[in-house]
């Protein structure tokens, strides 16, 4: 459905994506990985037809994004990072409108609407003015108007960002709904966001496709040490880091500095602390053992995914190591 | 065509959704109000509307890039134009939508200030070829403005820029028969072919802001001239097609 072939975009002398090539078949849903600043939204305004790449061929739907441009604009819905809204219009007519841009005509609009507004449960709110949402329910004003026109291909840039995390799970699952209708691309800066959504992961770095892999591979492959969050009560951190130490799975312990000041003072019998554990030698065992043996209380042990961050880190030392 | 109309009913509601159209509207009812009862209210004043007319054409300076200066800069801002943009829409389709909203607005404020009008049937027996000739300049010299207006609204997010660039580039085109006179030979008549046809001069009774040699002046007295309407349809043209080009760059940006 969507084809790139050795795509690259420079703005001026500046390269934002560089020899890109990666196809997304009909009925797929792609999570597009980065941090910042990588080339997600830049590929993402070529696929959509907003901008043009400096060079290679990107086809949506077997039309080129330049030559074609309308044709494929017709085909896409588009979700861009900062929700586009006019602030002064009702969420009715604003979706009206952008369905009547978007080439709809009235009766069509009038037949599609209650069931994108019913979709994104937004029923309630359908006279309001846009600007007086709170932001996740801009943010399904924002993705209504990506499908109403019922596009072939969706394409969402951060969908989920800045959005409180009650909205964030709702806002997913209402995207994991919408993927089995839709051809799907979907970038993100969370990795178990796009773990939870997509059937396949694209990572990129500094312009480059780094990895392209299903999810759950993809955190395995560049999962070498198992991180495990721990509370104990009664413990103080030496002994306990040392006692974390002595057994054979485990590579490191520390203090969990992550944990907030409030509540370090408000429950001060709990310490947290993070193990990184080898993986895959049931270290979280050996671990609830020691600490029983010890006579302190366990409260906590949660392992923790791998953030992107630090996948990204694992990806470029790998690569310098290659070099 | 649909999309043209569909982006100017969009506009228009926007219009009478906030208050710039009112306040405009009563900005320009009270300006040239003030300009016809001035040339009116003389003891022996001829009964036309030359008085409203020079006040219209000199306040729309400002008026018109005030009306346009969100039009193009807002959709910048709310990151909307990106919508516009990865819509089925071409571009020429976004500009004409918005300047018909605009121009719509305009002819509006002109029908309501055509009481002047009313008010001269009934206490003088007015001329109706000025008349005529002169709601027909106005309505193609708001055109002219009102395209330089959008093509400045177009190049930042700031509406406050567009307003300015707008005006300045208005205020040049008018002021451009202080430079000409004093030139001579083909410079002076190169620029003063480009005279958009107001004055500064609103307040002398004689030219009520009505510049002698600018394209406005023939519309005044009653001549409609081939090269009057050429020039105010040459400017509108050419700052459509500009703000096509500018909303077209963005893309290669």
């Amino acid at each position: 459905m969507i084809k790139i072939e050795h795509m690259s975009k420079s703005y001026g002398p500046y390269p934002a994506v560089i020899d890109v090539s990666f196809e997304v078949l009909k009925g797929e849903i792609v999570g597009f990985l980065g941090p910042n600043g990588a080339g997600k939204t830049t590929t993402m305004r070529v696929v959509t037809g907003f901008t043009p790449p400096t060079e290679g061929e990107v086809t949506v739907g077997g039309y080129d994004v330049v030559s074609h441009s309308l044709e494929v604009r017709r085909h896409i819905g588009y979700l861009p990072e900062t929700v586009p809204l006019y602030l002064d219009m009702t969420v009715n007519d604003y979706l009206t409108y952008m369905g009547e841009i978007r080439g709809m005509n009235a009766s069509w609009v009038q037949e599609r609407l209650p069931k994108v507004i019913d979709m994104v449960k937004l029923g309630e709110y359908r006279n309001t003015l846009v600007g007086r949402l709170s932001k996740g329910y801009r943010q399904r004003t924002g993705i209504a108007q990506a499908i109403l026109h019922e596009p072939d291909v969706l394409v969402m840039d951060e969908p989920t960002i800045g959005i409180d995390p009650i909205q964030v799970v709702e806002t997913r699952e209402l995207i994991s709904n919408l993927g089995e209708e839709h051809t799907m691309l979907l970038s993100s800066h969370i990795l178990p966001e796009v773990s939870a959504i997509c059937k396949r992961v694209l990572v990129i770095n500094d312009g480059r496709i780094v990895a392209d892999d299903k999810p759950d591979d993809l955190s395995e492959k560049l999962q070498h040490a198992e991180r495990i969050e721990i509370s104990v009560r009664g413990a103080e951190a030496p002994e306990f880091i040392n006692s974390m130490r002595e057994i054979s799975s485990v590579i490191d312990a520390r203090s969990d500095l992550r944990a907030s000041v409030v509540q370090r003072s408000e429950r001060e019998d709990f310490s947290p602390f993070i193990v990184d554990a080898k993986p895959n030698v049931q270290a979280s065992e050996q671990i609830a053992k020691s600490i029983i043996e010890n006579g302190w209380g366990l409260t906590n042990l949660t392992p923790l995914p791998m953030t992107l961050e630090e996948i990204f880190l694992e990806l470029t030392t790998e690569e310098n190591l290659d070099e | 065509m649909r999309f043209i109309s569909v982006i100017a009913i969009k506009e228009i509601r926007t219009y009478f959704a906030s208050p710039m159209a009112y306040v405009v509207s009563a900005a320009f009812l009270a300006i040239t109000g003030f300009f016809f009862v001035a040339s009116v209210s003389d003891a022996f004043a001829e009964a036309s509307i030359r008085g409203y007319l020079a006040g219209a054409i000199f306040f729309m300076i400002f008026m018109s890039p005030a009306l346009t200066m969100r039009l193009l800069a807002e959709e910048q801002k709310l990151g909307t134009l990106e919508l516009l943009l990865t819509s089925p829409l071409r571009e020429f389709e976004i500009v004409f939508g918005k300047f018909i909203a605009a121009f719509a607005m305009t002819l509006i404020m002109i029908i309501l200030s055509l009481y002047f009008v009313l008010v001269l049937f009934v206490y003088g027996d007015p001329d109706i070829g000025p008349l005529l000739s002169g709601l027909l300049g106005l309505s193609m010299y708001a055109c002219a403005t009102l395209a330089v207006g959008l093509f400045a609204s177009s190049l930042s997010s700031n509406q406050i820029v567009g307003l300015v660039v707008g005006s300045g580039i208005l205020t040049a085109l008018t002021i451009i028969d202080f430079v000409s006179a004093r030139l001579s030979g083909i410079a002076s008549e190169v620029l003063n072919a480009f005279q958009l046809g107001a004055s500064f001069s609103v307040f002398d009774l004689d030219s009520f802001g009505v510049a002698e040699g600018g394209h406005f002046a023939d519309f005044a007295r009653g001549i409609i001239s081939v090269t009057d309407i050429a020039y105010y349809i040459s400017i509108t043209a050419v700052f459509l097609l500009l703000t096509v080009l500018v909303l077209e760059a963005r893309r290669w940006r």
